[in-house]
């Protein structure tokens, strides 16, 4: 399989963003597998952000630090990258960044500054890129030249022609470097991309809710979750939703909490420092039996900590927040197509159980795209509600442990629900009996939630000697690493749900060797096991700067610990 | 004369063990709401009582209506929610002076910002009475409590003014003492379009020794030629103190409503509850994303 790794560097501002759209719109058009992630610092203006985009034959979702083409828009942006940088690198920049690049570097100069004064207007700059970029590729002219004019239609004809025509010169420039310097960059079409649609993480988990039945949504804005928000708020007139910016996270998840109540499907998205302020209003759904599904989109902490950048450190805020004793579940997608299909189902098992339930994702994913198959579109969501008669007691202490759950107005009766402890009507108790009666009735629900609990994946070697245990984001990397050095009798594991745990022994007792692989300090996931199952997981792949596990760092921690 | 049962009076068995002190004005609030209820002819499936926590907030387990018992403070952002998702409800929320200006005070800011069509009683007894008699924001400068055993220093919050500053659509004062006039404040309430505030001065019979049932009889009168429109003339009498003015401060019905704004509810209003998402508009939503 052809891969190339583009690498675009820019200051806030200046229009890498319309370079990365053109370009990945026109190659994915042209029947490549297109990936995108992209790495950005804290501010509006200046810094440094880049985006990786991968550009394949087949799906590639696995992420790489490797750089085989650099675009920087700015200077500093080499140095940025100086790491990922390699002999192989080429550097298609102007000519004001050769010294940057230094000797050792292929530094191909490409004049679009010149260019776009000569075509007339320095703004031409990121269409004139697209186009010698698309041109490595050899994507498809005409649907270079058309989506260019699409997008800039609405700034009238003429500008959408001069676009269009800079495009074509970034082309030809493109055509002209790569004879010049003998570059070839072969990738095969696929025909099946044309079925695929791209998503990114944020918009699969707002298509996912919305698929779910979600029809109001309380936030408080913080990234990397906003963008969820911010999706579901475009899409809220034509669903015919609630979307509502509350005052604070406290406001937020409580205002779900009444959705539910009120027969309506919450969803509340946030970070870690928002999630802090919502433990409160975890432990009242806990108790009152109210379902909610929180999105909790991870950035490293504690405090602000990197408000941008990515981690899975909330795993242990998640699995404990709230005081108090209830059933809960976590998921952690793995990938883009499970952040829409877990999302969905989130919502049927909160409701089914009316427990809480956390969707952990983080900046890498909620911010990385690529083209994905179409998700399923469900038929129908149950409502899992009954009409209330005049006898209704909420809490009806059940075999199952779940009490049947009506919404005020339906039907004749009348529900009473309660953050205190209650009887089966839902009125305060403080009876010894009843609060233990009650407590188990809620905590019977997790018995029936361990046997549904999602399977991890199993990939690699069936034989193995080293089993790698992973969670969320970092399974398409893992994956693409176990597969690779399948040969070292390399296998993994990877959770999608974290809780209630799926019992893996069988499978840790095989290996000779077990190696987590996470994105926090302290291996959280592992402890977790250690916990639950009694299995102590001593070797741990930790990264905690703030950015994605890659290929090349899982490569050299695995020849470190002497696995490859 | 037998006493006619009342219809919001509840008979679920823990309702009949109400744990308020013998002489507590939460008492006198409870009728007047029952009684208010069944005067406007709602029935209990209407209605929604959302409470915060402390001793006000006990008062759906003592109403036959639907109930949310929820936490400290945070009734107001529930309630809204409640009434956005399920619009034919009437939704009550209902707390204290320390649930609604201390612990929930962020939101009872927003909630007035935010209009929705909710009406919030705050049972105002100046005192913290669940937990057993601490200060709270509205306690009298120089009150001695358990925790300011020298006297609270600072003066008390201004809670009528800072909602009419804030533009709060209804902004009314009662004291449980006046029973048909505090009823009549209620019903204007309810029927108001918007976020009715009402704070009902409520004697706390066992820490609040000041603030009695005799010290609030003397101590206010109600508003009379008082113009409800007038946002200026409200704001003077909302500095008005002894006596303290009670009645509708004011009214404004321009304010644009939360409940308004919403959605769902452009064509149709279905509670969301009997609603189906509209999958074909997802799959639609789908297919724009193919790049
Ligand atoms: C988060 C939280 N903090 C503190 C408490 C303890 N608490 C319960 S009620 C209350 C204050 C009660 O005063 P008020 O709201 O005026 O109600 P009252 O009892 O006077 O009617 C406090 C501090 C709590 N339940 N939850
Ligand atoms: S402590 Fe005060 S507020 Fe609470 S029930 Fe007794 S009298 Fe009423
Ligand atoms: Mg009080």
């Amino acid at each position: 399989m052809a891969t190339f790794n583009v690498v675009l560097g820019g200051a806030a501002g200046q229009g890498v963003n319309t370079t990365e759209e053109m370009l990945t719109k026109v190659l994915k058009q042209s029947g490549f597998h297109i990936f995108a992630t992209k790495e950005y610092m804290s501010r509006v203006r200046g810094g440094i952000n880049t985006t990786t985009i991968r550009i394949s034959s087949e799906p590639l979702r696995s992420y790489s630090e490797t750089i085989d083409i650099l675009v920087p828009f700015t200077s500093g942006v080499i140095n940025w990258c100086r790491e990922r940088i390699s002999e192989s690198t080429v550097i298609l920049g102007e000519e004001n960044f050769r010294d940057e690049a230094g000797d050792d570097i292929t530094f191909i100069p490409v004049n679009a500054e010149k260019m776009a004064k000569e075509l007339g207007n320095k703004l031409f700059i990121n269409t004139i890129l697209s186009g010698l970029l698309c041109s490595l590729f050899k994507a498809d002219k005409k649907i270079l030249t058309k989506l260019v004019q699409t997008k800039f239609e609405d700034k009238g004809e003429n500008l959408s022609q001069e676009n269009s025509d800079a495009a074509l010169e970034g082309y030809k420039e493109g055509e002209k470097i790569c004879k010049e310097y003998n570059l070839a960059f072969d990738v095969d079409q696929d025909a099946s991309v044309g079925e695929t649609i791209v998503l990114n993480g944020a918009e699969a988990v707002s298509l996912g809710a919305l698929n779910g039945g979600c029809n109001f949504v309380s936030f408080y804005p913080m990234s990397p979750a906003t963008t969820v928000a911010v999706d579901l708020v475009n899409m809220a007139e034509e669903m015919e939703i609630i979307v509502e910016q509350f005052e604070d996270e406290i406001a937020a998840v409580n205002a779900s909490i009444g959705a539910w109540f009120g027969g309506g499907r919450g969803f509340v998205t946030t970070s870690g420092g928002g999630f802090a302020l919502m433990c409160e209003g975890m432990s009242l759904a806990g108790m009152a039996e109210i379902p909610l599904v929180i999105h909790l989109a991870q950035r490293p902490g504690p405090a602000t900590g990197l408000p941008t950048r990515t981690a899975q450190g909330d795993l242990n805020l998640a699995l404990y927040a709230g005081h108090g004793d209830f059933p809960r579940i976590l998921f952690a997608p793995s990938n883009i197509s499970e952040a829409y299909s877990l999302t969905t189902q989130s919502f049927d098992l909160a409701d089914k159980y009316q427990i809480p339930v956390i969707i952990l994702t983080d900046e890498y994913l909620v911010d990385t795209y690529y083209n994905v198959d179409r998700p399923n579109v469900s038929e129908k969501i149950n409502h899992h509600i009954v009409e209330m008669d005049k006898k209704y007691k909420r809490y009806v202490l059940s075999e199952s442990g779940i009490s049947p759950r009506g919404v005020p107005g339906y039907g004749d009766g009348i529900l009473i629900a309660n953050g205190n402890e209650h009887d089966e009507y839902g009125d305060t108790t403080e009876e010894a009996g009843l609060t233990v009666a009650m407590q188990d009735k809620r905590m019977k629900k997790l018995d029936i939630l361990k046997k549904e609990t999602l399977q991890p994946r199993f990939c690699g070697n069936e034989n193995y000697d080293v089993l790698l245990i992973s969670w969320g984001s970092t399974f398409d990397t893992v994956k693409n690493i176990v597969e690779r050095y399948n040969h070292k009798k390399l296998a993994m594991l990877h959770f999608s749900q974290i809780y209630p745990l799926a019992d893996i022994s069988a499978y840790l007792k095989r290996a000779e060797t077990v190696i987590a692989v996470e994105q926090n300090m302290t291996g959280q996931f592992a402890e977790l096991i250690q916990k639950e199952l009694c299995f102590k997981i001593d070797k741990r792949i930790l990264k905690y700067d703030g950015r994605q596990i890659s290929e090349e760092f899982l490569e050299k921690e695995l020849s470190e610990k002497g696995v490859l | 004369m037998a006493k006619q049962a009342k219809l919001f009076d509840s008979k679920r068995p823990k309702s009949k063990d109400i744990s308020w002190c013998p002489g507590c004005g939460n008492f006198g609030i409870r009728n007047e709401l029952m009684d208010v209820l069944e005067e406007m002819q709602y029935t209990p499936k209407d209605i929604a009582v959302i409470s915060g926590i402390g001793q006000a907030g006990k008062i759906p387990h003592y109403l036959n209506a639907n109930g949310f018992h929820t936490l400290h403070g945070r009734s107001l952002p529930i309630a809204t929610a409640t009434k956005a998702v399920n619009p034919s409800l009437e939704v009550i929320a209902v707390g204290g002076d320390g649930d609604m200006f201390a612990e929930g005070g962020n939101h009872l800011l927003h909630a007035i910002k935010r209009n929705p069509n909710i009406t919030v009683i705050v049972h105002n007894n100046q005192v913290y009475g669940l937990t057993k008699g601490q200060g709270s924001p509205t306690s009298m400068t120089g009150m001695k409590t358990t925790t300011q055993p020298w006297g609270v220093y600072d003066e008390p919050m201004n809670s009528i003014a800072m909602l009419i500053s804030q533009g709060c659509s209804f902004v009314a004062r009662a004291f449980v003492g006046h029973k048909d006039e505090t009823k009549e404040i209620i019903k204007n309430a309810i029927l108001h379009k918007g976020f009715s505030y009402v704070e009902i001065f409520q004697p706390c019979v066992t820490f609040n020794k000041i603030n009695t049932y005799m010290w609030y009889k003397n101590n206010t009168y109600f508003l009379h030629e008082h113009d409800v429109t007038d946002k200026e003339q409200a704001m003077i009498k909302a500095f008005e103190k002894d006596p303290y003015p009670l009645g509708i401060f004011y009214i404004n019905k321009e304010k644009p409503c939360f409940d308004n704004h919403l959605p769902p509810y452009k064509t149709n209003n279905t509670p969301l509850y009997k609603r189906q998402p509209n999958f074909d508009k997802i799959r639609e939503k789908l297919n724009y994303r193919s790049f």
